[in-house]
């Protein structure tokens, strides 16, 4: 460990904050689908694999990045529209158990159907010309493609935001998380905001499938692991809860790089390590409600 | 304005609403009362459309609305407020009565009618901004009753508006009641305070056990200590 220095060291800190905000895209997505609609989504990372694949299939029809970027929340919003229409809504008021259980079979379905369709095995998938390379940031030289990474995370979080806060169907949500039967007596048909919700999760989720595809390239199960991960930052920052989707995505993306760093062969387990320290000193998460679950 | 016939609702293997049937006029202040667990909050919301298991007719200006989700009867402008008020939390009072407009065309001036309700609940108009639950009980009876009120229905249903609010309050509402029925509002009013509540209805009606067992004038009830005493004791 000698001879580490502090650049080094912020620098890792830096890729941490990289792969984090792929974390915070993920558990964004599936807070707030649980926050609303209480169902903990297995199959984000179907979607978010499917979000990498649908990149893949623009770029292949010779479409860009930049065309991806557009059409890959869409694809994946839609499907998650549909998901939710035929599947998850007849679940509704059932507990947590059966969509927990019907998610989680979809996941495998999805990603079957990956495998049958793009083949079992990882495609490379390219850095775009215009985000290769790398920058000085005054710690030291950093992927380019990584800063973007970040970048974007900021933004789909700050237009998030503004969708939350400063519109109707925002306010519609915010009120509907908290009692969805006031807003069924004040006229809200809120069967199809749920819908809305599912697929504006399944949308970030597969973006930030796409966004990871250049730092990972593309395989059916490339969201299997992402989704344990994601789980974890899920329950630390408090399940339905978006600050704690963020905070906690960044801290579990710091955590994983700087083990990677420091003790590769911990990496797996430090972050269950974190989540079993967090549920027993704060069982509801960093932001949760408490009992939530129950 | 509406028509309800042999209503019945259960909770589970509960068989709590036994053919109920009743009408409001338009214009009119009608009062149901009866003890509690009598069944009045679940006749109000199977009317809403809020219970799951319910058979009969509800007709609303003439429409059976039984079959209908709770969202299309508020587009049919009928309007609930419920036993607890359910102001939303984390929201403001602004926001709140935001709310009673989200789902009409009037949401994009939402600001101007906001500022016409709060000349007529100025308590809420001083506290837009507040987070709507720290508000006092009677405050946040009013507001359920503005969020309710804001986009204009055709008839209102309040489930037991004066319960827990002081004095003072009862009054103000008692007297916002008589001038929403002077424009035109036709109210269903469920009440335990039963002396005001026929003061101010034109007819009233009695449930109990999940059947209406009674009714009348508002002003014939008033006199009549004897039915008060068997049905209205709490
Ligand atoms: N969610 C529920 N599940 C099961 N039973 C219920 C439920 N809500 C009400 N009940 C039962 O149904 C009956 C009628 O209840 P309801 O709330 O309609 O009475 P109420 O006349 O409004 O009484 P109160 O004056 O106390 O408000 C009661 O026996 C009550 O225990
Ligand atoms: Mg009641």
């Amino acid at each position: 460990m000698a001879g580490l220095s502090l650049d080094l060291l912020a620098l890792q800190i830096f890729t941490g904050l990289a792969l984090g905000a792929v974390y915070v895209l993920l558990a964004t997505g599936m807070s707030l689908i649980f926050g609303m609609l209480t169902v903990v989504n297995f199959a984000h990372g179907a979607f978010f694999a499917l979000g990498a694949y649908a990149g893949f299939l623009v770029l292949a029809l010779g479409g860009n990045f930049w065309l991806a970027l557009l059409a890959v929340p869409i694809v994946t919003g839609l499907l998650g529209m549909a998901v939710e229409w035929g599947l998850v809504r007849h679940l509704y008021g059932r507990g947590i158990d059966d969509p927990l259980l019907l998610t989680f079979g979809l996941s495998y379905v999805l990603v079957e159907l990956i495998r049958i369709f793009a083949g079992t095995q990882g495609l490379p998938f390219d850095t775009p010309d215009a985000l290769a390379g790398a920058v000085d940031i005054g710690i030291g030289y950093f992927p380019l493609y990584r800063l973007f990474v970040i970048a974007m995370t900021v933004t789909i979080l700050f237009l998030l935001w503004l969708f939350l806060e400063r519109t109707r169907i925002g306010l519609i949500i915010r009120a509907g998380a908290r009692d969805p039967e006031i807003m069924r007596v004040l006229g809200v048909d809120t069967g199809r905001v749920w819908r809305l919700v599912f697929g504006l999760g399944t949308a970030i989720a597969g973006l930030a499938g796409l966004l990871a595809a250049p730092l990972q390239g593309v395989s059916p199960e490339m969201g299997n692991a992402i989704l344990a991960d994601a789980f974890v930052v899920t329950v630390v920052g408090g399940m339905g809860s978006l600050a704690g989707a963020i905070i906690a995505g960044l801290l579990v993306g710091v955590i994983v790089s700087l083990t990677a760093l420091f003790a590769p062969e911990a990496g797996d387990v430090a972050i269950f390590a974190l989540m079993a320290v967090v549920l027993l000193i704060r069982p509801q998460g960093f932001f949760g409600r408490a009992g939530l679950m129950s | 304005m509406l028509r309800v016939h042999d209503l019945n609702a259960w909770y589970g293997p509960s068989h709590v609403l036994q053919g109920v049937g009743f009408e409001v006029g338009v214009g009119e202040i009608v009062c149901l009362i009866g003890r509690n667990g009598a069944g009045k909050t679940t006749t109000l919301k199977a009317v809403m459309g809020l219970i799951a298991r319910r058979g009969g007719r509800v007709l609303l200006a003439g429409e059976d609305i039984l079959a209908r989700p709770a969202h299309a009867r508020f587009a049919r402008g009928l309007a609930y407020v419920p036993e607890e008020r359910r102001i939303v939390p984390g929201l403001t009072v602004g926001e709140n009565l935001r709310l009673g407009l989200i789902a009409t065309r009037r949401f994009g001036d939402a600001g101007r009618e906001i500022a016409a309700m709060a000349t007529l609940f100025p308590r809420l108009g001083e506290r837009l901004d507040q987070i709507a639950v720290t508000l006092s009980g009677g405050e946040q009876q009013m507001l359920a009753i503005a969020r309710a009120m804001i986009a204009g229905p055709r008839m209102i249903m309040l489930d037991e508006p004066s319960e827990g609010i002081m004095p003072a309050l009862v009054d103000e509402m008692f007297a916002l009641f008589a001038r929403m029925k002077q424009s035109g509002t036709t109210i269903l009013l469920v009440e335990q305070n039963v002396e005001r509540a026929l003061e101010i209805a034109d007819r009233a009606y009695i449930l109990d056990q999940g059947v209406i067992v009674h009714e009348g004038r508002a002003r014939a009830l008033l006199q009549d200590a004897a039915i008060k005493e068997r049905y209205c004791s709490v």
